[in-house]
């Protein structure tokens, strides 16, 4: 697994610019599907036909990752930055970040700051080492987004990498596409764009689709670290059934037949329940007038930070839970 | 059955938002039998339907939400406690020191402590409580309170509805079963009536967690009008008088960029010729209603809206005034009842 | 184009209440014979000419709303107090003019004079909660003849033509859009053009929405006028944009991301034909492409606006260089869409 997601993980693709780990995704899975294609606003839809007159499931994982769009070159050649995506100044301080050309810059701050409770990145630039906006300009143009720099590793059966939100979730349904095998049902995966800037791509694929029922496979935060928030996840305690986030409630059909997936195949599972934070299933439950929808997701410390952390058996068990839900009658 | 006894039966009802299905085929028992069909549909938002007597009828949706504020079980703490999330906008302070069911297994009783002021600290006296720094305390073993109760079980709060003076009930959740006893009121106010237009009574999910009920049914529906009927703010001493409104002084309709001003008229033009009286209720933007999400439903839904006052919102202490439920299913009613409906013709 | 503008910003149209915008778009339509649709929650739809020689629907959408204020209660002794409709910094209400309800009673936004402030009352931001609109009313009664509550308040501005090129008025956000549209909307088009003159922009993008779900769009193209902090003392990567520098491109903001091949085409249309344009240098704030984007299937959008300095002020000021520049680039741009095979 470490290998499809480092290449998964280690792909370009901020929100609204997601050809390439689109390109990347759908080349890993187009032979294995019966159909696939790219809507308007970009989110790959790849559909395995049901062996039986069954339901239509949608699963989706975003392709898109956080970064910081290029908003203003001044004449030193310095790059003015704001956010895409939930991005925390204070994560972002000396990180490495790389357009889609390759070109590396770090991320830094004024540097009369002296209370750092004023920090925000409108105080902060990316320096790329041109001394000119003349030479800056050759190479990033306003409107090109960085992401950061953060190679993905496996230590102790964990996964540490940039961009694991939710690279994590493209890998665990690209493993399913691959294992599935003949299923009752049909399965829609949508692999969407513009998750980070609001759930925007998974509300039009979702009604175009129409499914029946609808699992977003995401990444949550964890309450495990020191001195956390109280929390009920753990890493390495199993992918987590969503009761509740900010945005969405969990249709009790979706929500008990995930647990009941798990308790039948003996997977470890955790229950989700967040005050903060959202993700597709927000604007899925809501779309074409209403689909019942939750969620999956594989617990992450550092959400958002280029050192994402996630557990293996996390990841592969919501493989194992995936494919029992899609083949329930 | 008189009102009080319908409100109180309703507020019975346990259904937190997102778990209205504890309750929803039970609130389709007070619709049935006065409408023409009675059904729950997959979001269980609860609706009756009165068919029209007109040839080419119009569609009128009335909406009044039936969930309730509430918490959601989210973790467990050593001692039989239990950690707790919100459900819908809970305000904290009113929670300290209440009695709770936890819906698990089987229902629990709990109560959300509060330290004894003799051990507050200055700073904490002072302080508003967070979420996060209350419990409840269900009295169980761990091992016991873990097999009845799980993450993600629903909490409703624990107080039941009393008969105040002056034709006055209060308790919790009359935030919006005072608006479901309307639609109930409505649907009898309308055997004895004609009404050209097919009605829809609609008791909808989730509206105090981002009005998904609203959404999804306004939507499938398709309506040609729609009357939303929820509460707004009671008179309160040291509230802002222009977003308070007495009670029994006649019935607030919301008047914004979110409802209809042409059908608004109209519900003021009903209201007068009925002699019910009513009140002005400015909304500059967002009112916090249905009518939000109601009002861009597909191609756009005209949408109006009339309000019962109800004080001290969002707590176990929620008041209200018996006659103006009463009054605005009459207002209601006679309104949906009218040939009201304008045709406008699509040019594409 | 500079006189429809002017007459457009004479005109009231808070959100939720632009008939008066929608009745004089239909009245100075250049084409009698377009046809016209009005929606339930007040959306105009223009149908432009077209050659017929493609079915791509394009949907051009301007606001013809405007921020203002709704009477809200009606003091005993005859003020009126007040909510705002839209986002408006309260530090620019004290003595202004303005028109209440239908009949436009004219009436001042009054605070106590600076004599009669203590010291924090000078020092500290007003509440809106403390002012008032004075009409000069004995009282509640005597008020109550003009003014209702849930009456719509405008800023009393009438335009000003002054500078090189340069207007004054209320509301050019995003009257200044409405102008460029009516403009389009003279020409024949190779493809379906609806021209979305919208409501209720500034309370969520809401007339756009319901707009798109109508049109169901392969494009959508918004005109707005955008935010311009080009003065004195602000840093050159904050000023958003740049007054007389052209009209502006938008790569994203708070509410979507441009569609990228739009975006480069517009862009490079720009360079082609010499047409000053440049880039938001913020991403903040956000428009009806938020809502036009997401609706139905997924629409590509983009977002070309002038640049207005004092937005959601009655003294908001734009370059009518910009404007003209404006609607020659999008004019241009869509001629040659790419989906169009050209």
């Amino acid at each position: 697994m470490i290998s499809l997601i480092r290449e998964l993980a280690g792909a370009y693709g901020p929100s609204g610019r997601e050809e390439e780990i689109r390109n990347l995704i759908e080349q890993k899975i187009s032979s294995k599907v019966d159909e696939i294609y790219t809507d308007t606003l970009g989110n790959l839809i790849a559909v395995k036909k049901g062996s039986e007159n069954g339901k239509r499931i949608m699963l989706a994982a975003h392709m898109d990752e956080i970064g910081l769009v290029a908003s203003y070159i001044d004449d030193k050649g310095f790059i003015r930055v704001s956010n895409i995506g939930g991005i925390n100044p204070y994560v972002a301080i000396g990180q490495r970040v790389q357009f889609q050309n390759g070109i590396t810059g770090c991320v830094c701050y004024e540097e009369n700051i002296t209370d750092f409770k004023d920090l925000k990145l409108d105080r902060m630039y990316i320096d790329i080492g041109a001394n000119s906006r003349e030479i800056t300009s050759e190479c990033v143009m306003p409107g090109d987004i960085a992401v950061f720099c953060g190679e993905t590793i496996e230590q102790n059966t964990r996964f540490i990498s940039k961009a694991l939100d939710d690279r994590i979730g493209c890998a665990i349904l690209i493993k399913l596409i691959e294992q599935m095998g003949d299923c009752p049902n049909e399965v829609i995966f949508v692999f969407t764009v513009q998750e980070e800037v609001g759930l925007r791509g998974a509300g039009p694929a979702a009604f175009d689709i129409k499914p029946d029922i609808a699992v977003a496979v995401d990444v949550t935060g964890t309450g495990d670290t020191p001195e956390c928030k109280p929390l009920a996840i753990e890493l390495g305690k199993g992918p987590t059934v969503m009761i509740k986030d900010s945005r969405t409630i969990s249709h009790p059909i979706v929500k008990n037949a995930l647990i009941e997936c798990a308790e039948k195949n003996n997977i470890p599972y955790q229950l989700e329940v967040m005050s903060v934070g959202g993700n597709d299933a927000g604007t899925i439950h809501t779309a074409a007038g209403g689909i019942p929808a939750g969620a999956v997701s594989i617990p992450c410390r550092y959400l958002h930070r280029p050192c994402e952390m996630v557990d293996k058996n996390d990841a592969l068990n919501a493989v194992k839970l995936l494919d029992a839900f899609i083949k329930m009658p | 059955m008189n009102t009080d006894t319908l409100v109180k039966q309703l507020c019975d009802l346990n259904a937190p938002a997102g778990c209205e299905n504890l309750s929803a085929e039970k609130l389709k028992s007070f619709f049935e039998p006065l409408c023409d069909k009675a059904y729950v549909d997959p979001f269980f938002n609860v609706i009756g339907y009165k068919k029209g007597t007109s040839k080419n009828p119009k569609k009128i949706i009335i909406t009044a939400h039936f969930d309730q504020i509430g918490m959601i079980v989210s973790g467990f703490e050593k001692g039989g406690f239990l950690r707790i999330s919100n459900l819908g906008g809970i305000d904290t302070k009113a929670l300290l020191a209440s009695e709770v069911i936890v819906h698990g297994r089987e229902e629990v009783f709990g109560v959300i402590g509060a330290k004894p002021p003799h051990l507050l600290k200055e700073d904490e006296t002072k302080k508003n409580v967070k979420m996060t720094g209350l419990f409840i305390d269900t009295g169980f073993p761990d091992d016991i309170l873990k097999q009845k109760v799980s993450i993600g079980d629903p909490v409703t709060m624990l107080a039941p509805v009393v008969t105040l003076k002056n034709g006055c009930i209060a308790g919790k959740s009359l935030d919006n079963r005072t608006g479901v006893a309307a639609l109930v009121l409505i649907l009898k106010e309308l055997q004895n009536m004609k009404h050209p237009n097919d009605i829809y009574v609609i008791a909808t999910v989730q509206e105090e967690t981002g009005l998904l009920g609203a959404i999804t049914s306004s939507y499938s529906l398709e309506p040609d009008l729609a009357v939303v009927i929820d509460v707004c703010h009671g008179d309160m001493p040291e509230a802002d008088r222009s977003q308070c409104f007495p009670l029994n002084k006649g019935i607030p309709v919301a008047i914004g960029p979110a409802f209809h001003s042409e059908y608004t008229d109209a519900l003021f033009e009903v209201a007068k010729r009925e002699r019910i009286p009513t009140q002005r209720c400015i909304e500059p933007g967002n009112p916090g209603t249905e009518a939000w999400a109601i009002q861009v439903s597909r191609f756009g839904i005209p949408t109006v809206e009339a309000c019962i006052p109800l004080r001290y919102m969002h707590t176990t202490a929620e008041l209200v005034s018996l006659k103006d439920i009463e009054a605005v299913a009459t207002l209601v009613a006679r309104y949906v009842s009218e040939d009201i409906i304008k045709t406008t013709e699509e040019t594409f | 184009m500079m006189r429809k503008l002017a007459e457009l910003t004479m005109l009231d149209g808070i959100s939720g209440n632009e008939q008066e915008i929608r009745k004089f778009i239909i009245q100075n339509l250049a084409d009698k014979s377009l046809k016209h649709y009005t929606d339930s929650i007040g959306n105009l739809i223009v149908k432009g000419k077209t050659d017929g020689s493609s079915n791509l629907k394009v949907m051009l959408a301007a606001h013809m709303d405007e921020v203002g204020l709704m009477v809200n209660y009606i003091t005993d002794d005859g003020k009126l107090k007040f909510s705002p409709v839209g986002g408006i910094d309260s530090r620019i209400l004290i003595g202004k003019h303005v028109r209440v309800g239908k009949c436009k009673i004219p009436g001042v936004i009054g605070y106590k004079s600076i004599h009669l402030q203590d010291k924090n009352e000078r020092e500290s931001v007003v509440k809106i909660k403390n002012l008032y609109i004075d009409i000069a009313a004995k009282d509640k009664e005597n008020a109550e003849e003009f003014v209702n509550t849930g009456d719509y308040v405008a800023f009393a501005s009438e335009p000003v033509f002054f500078g090189e090129n340069r207007i004054k008025a209320k509301a050019l956000d995003d009257r200044a859009g409405c102008a460029v549209l009516m403009e389009l909307l003279e020409e024949v088009w190779p493809f379906e053009l609806y021209a979305c003159f919208t409501v209720q922009e500034e309370v969520g993008l809401r007339g756009a929405l319901v707009a798109a779900n109508r049109i169901k769009p392969d494009i959508g193209i918004v005109l707005e006028g955008t935010t311009c902090a080009d003065v004195p003392k602000v840093k050159e990567h904050e000023v958003s944009t740049v007054m007389g520098e052209g009209p502006v491109l938008s790569f994203a903001d708070r509410t979507s991301i441009a569609d990228r091949e739009l975006f480069y085409h517009f862009l490079k249309t720009a360079e082609k034909e010499g047409i000053p344009y440049q880039l938001k240098r913020t991403t903040t704030g956000g428009n009806d492409a938020g809502r036009i984007q997401t609706s139905g299937t997924g629409v590509k959008t983009m977002v070309v606006s002038v640049p207005c300095r004092y937005i959601h002020s009655p003294v908001s000021v734009l370059d009518l260089n910009d404007l003209k520049n404006m609607l020659n680039l999008v004019s241009k741009a869509l001629h040659i869409l790419p989906e169009l095979g050209r």
